[in-house]
């Protein structure tokens, strides 16, 4: 079922992509972005069940630094992946400090995060062009050429959090987040380094999001903190892991696309209203389908053998 | 000199802040849900005040208890039909439902009151007054006042009526007060309906000294967030402790490092705070 779901989808996206035009090479992009950004949310989320909003904050300081070092002359790529690095870095060093907290407190210590990122950019205006934004260099190239390349940077990243998602998974690892999941302290007592292994779970969900930051301001070539520190983009990985389902592999990358989908028929259709569909459509989530979409396709083949 | 009236401007901040953060911290010790909505319910009141002036001539200061009332029909019934199904679900449930609520919420206020930033402009102005070298804006003082007249009543009501005590019995022990007799899905309701109260009638308060929009209510909630964890989570006391911490903490940098630096060092010390500090100033659980 789940590997049918899969191959439709990406049956879809190779014909869109080669019918499509531009329209679709874009979509595809923010997909493979979204995907990323959901898969890496579901390793300290899902697996370890660590209400993380600070995706925003490692996607904001990967745009920032890729941003910086490409103006003081580092090549695009290398800049990418160090801006994945700093984020990944910045999310161990915070992660040691915050990581002990549970529940609510967790959940408004990484909100915070991305409000003190966001304004430490905002007032560096020297380094960052503060409220200004940046404009990141012009990459060569015709329109097409450079959508082709962004996608294909885009969904490299996303298959490679996949393949690091799903080694998480069957690893050492990510037994260990389930443990803690399910009971931290029993986990603690049975001999699992919770500290450690949440730490490196808080890493992982920060470096895939800094490197798609990086990306994303290539593409985009312009950058500004209230765009790239948008709360939102905390909120929305979130939202596509609950709609795929919590801690399963696939369930972000078919919530990645799903969200995708009614997101651009809200924009096209509700311009004024489309914050207020998105909020319905959490709502309406969370009362009906509190275990995702995969709940569904996992219960359907019990209902036959009844 | 100057360090007299940064601290005459925090503390007289530090009043309307606690206002502003106790319902916030009320739902947050009772209800163990952190209400992402409490931002736009006090903006929702800010507004309330500002169309019964603009359009009535009503003042303010007594048109806050009819916003606090108007957003405690809405939180009711919020709490009632929907929050209630879910309250016993993991953190992130709550918090994700009370996220898609505001959106709802901030985007039909975007719809009817615009983005503008509004404010009420007293007419006449209250002006201020001088006590020794310190200048006290009147309005500002007299909001404080109200404010924590308003966060008093609040404490009374937890500790002398039923309803107050029925309360703090949920907060203590759900299920043994529900053995007790007491009906927990009501006064759930009513919790977040008196934080929300708390909320309209401090947002009504708050604008005559504060521009409003839609689009600043994520402002106020970050307050809200600093001013409890800093003061102490889920108890009057915490709350008013916070109020004037923050109210000084952003007096005090604006002195030191400018404006711009109040909120990510405010919120800095929020991480600060939870990662060394979790119980606050107070230090511990309140309210009985």
């Amino acid at each position: 079922m789940r590997m049918v779901v899969i191959l439709v989808i990406l049956a879809a996206c190779l014909a869109a992509l080669v019918f499509g035009g531009n329209y679709a090479l874009r979509l595809a992009t923010i997909f493979a972005m979204y995907a990323t950004l959901a898969l890496s949310w579901n390793i300290i989320g899902g697996l370890a069940g660590y209400p993380s909003f600070a995706t925003a904050a490692f996607f904001g300081l990967g745009t920032y630094a890729s941003a910086i070092l490409q103006s003081s002359g580092m090549p695009m790529v290398f800049a990418w992946l160090l801006g994945g690095i700093i984020a990944a870095g910045f999310a161990a060093l915070i992660g040691l400090a915050i990581l002990h907290l549970k529940g609510h407190y967790f959940a408004i210590a990484s909100l915070a995060l991305v409000e003190v990122v966001r304004e430490l950019v905002n007032i560096n205006d020297r380094l960052t062009g503060g409220g200004m934004g940046l404009n990141l260099p012009i990459t060569h190239g015709s329109v097409t050429q450079q959508a082709v390349y962004f996608l294909g940077a885009m969904a490299t990243l996303a298959l490679i959090t996949l393949l690091s998602a799903a080694a998480v998974q069957r690893g050492k690892l990510g037994f260990a987040l389930r443990c803690i999941q399910q009971n931290e302290d029993a986990a603690v007592m049975l001999g699992v380094n919770a500290r450690l292994y949440k730490a490196a779970a808080f890493t992982l969900s920060a470096v895939f999001p800094g490197i798609a930051g990086g990306i994303y301001a290539s593409w985009v070539h312009y950058i500004d903190p209230s765009d790239v520190f948008d709360i939102l983009l905390s909120v929305k990985p979130l939202v596509m892991v609950l709609v795929g389902g919590l801690g399963t592999l696939f369930g972000p990358v078919v919530g990645a696309a799903v969200f995708l989908g009614l997101e651009e028929a809200v924009w096209r259709s509700f311009l004024t209203v489309h914050a207020a569909v998105l909020g319905a459509l959490i709502v309406a989530l969370i009362l009906f389908l509190p275990n995702g979409l995969m709940s569904i396709a996992r219960r359907l083949p019990k209902a036959g053998q009844a | 000199m100057i360090y007299l009236q940064v601290l005459a401007n925090g503390v007289v901040l530090g009043g309307l802040y606690a206002a502003i953060a106790v319902g916030f911290s009320l739902v947050w010790g009772v209800l163990n849900v952190i209400n992402l909505l409490h931002g736009s319910f006090i903006i929702l009141g800010a507004y309330v005040a500002f169309f019964a002036y603009s359009l009535l001539g009503v003042h303010p200061f007594l048109s806050a208890p009819i916003a606090g009332l108007i957003l405690f029909a809405i939180g009711y019934s919020l709490q009632g039909t929907v929050i209630n199904r879910v309250i016993h679900a993991p953190v992130l449930m709550t918090l994700t439902l009370t996220f898609g609520l505001d959106l709802l919420l901030n985007n039909a206020m975007l719809l009817a009151f615009k983005a503008d930033y509004r404010k009420v402009v007293l007419d006449p102005p209250l002006g201020s007054i001088f006590v020794g070298p310190i200048v006290l804006p009147l309005d500002r003082v007299a909001v404080t006042a109200l404010a924590l007249l308003m966060t008093y009543g609040l404490y009374r009501l937890l500790r002398d009526s039923k309803l107050g005590r029925a309360i703090i019995a949920i907060r203590m022990d759900r299920e043994a007060a529900a053995l007790m007799g007491v009906n927990v899905l009501r006064m759930q309701a009513m919790t977040f309906a008196i934080g929300a109260f708390m909320a309209g009638a401090a947002g009504s308060l708050l604008s005559i000294i504060y521009p409003i929009s839609p689009l600043n209510s994520i402002t106020f909630l970050g307050k809200a967030f600093v001013i409890c964890v800093i003061g102490g989570l889920g108890s009057v006391g915490g709350a008013i402790v916070g109020g004037v911490a923050l109210g000084l903490i952003e007096s005090l940098t604006a002195l030191w490092f400018g404006p711009e630096y109040a909120v990510p060092i405010s919120f800095a010390l929020l991480v600060a705070f939870l990662a060394i500090r979790p119980t606050g100033l107070l230090g511990r659980r309140g309210y009985e």
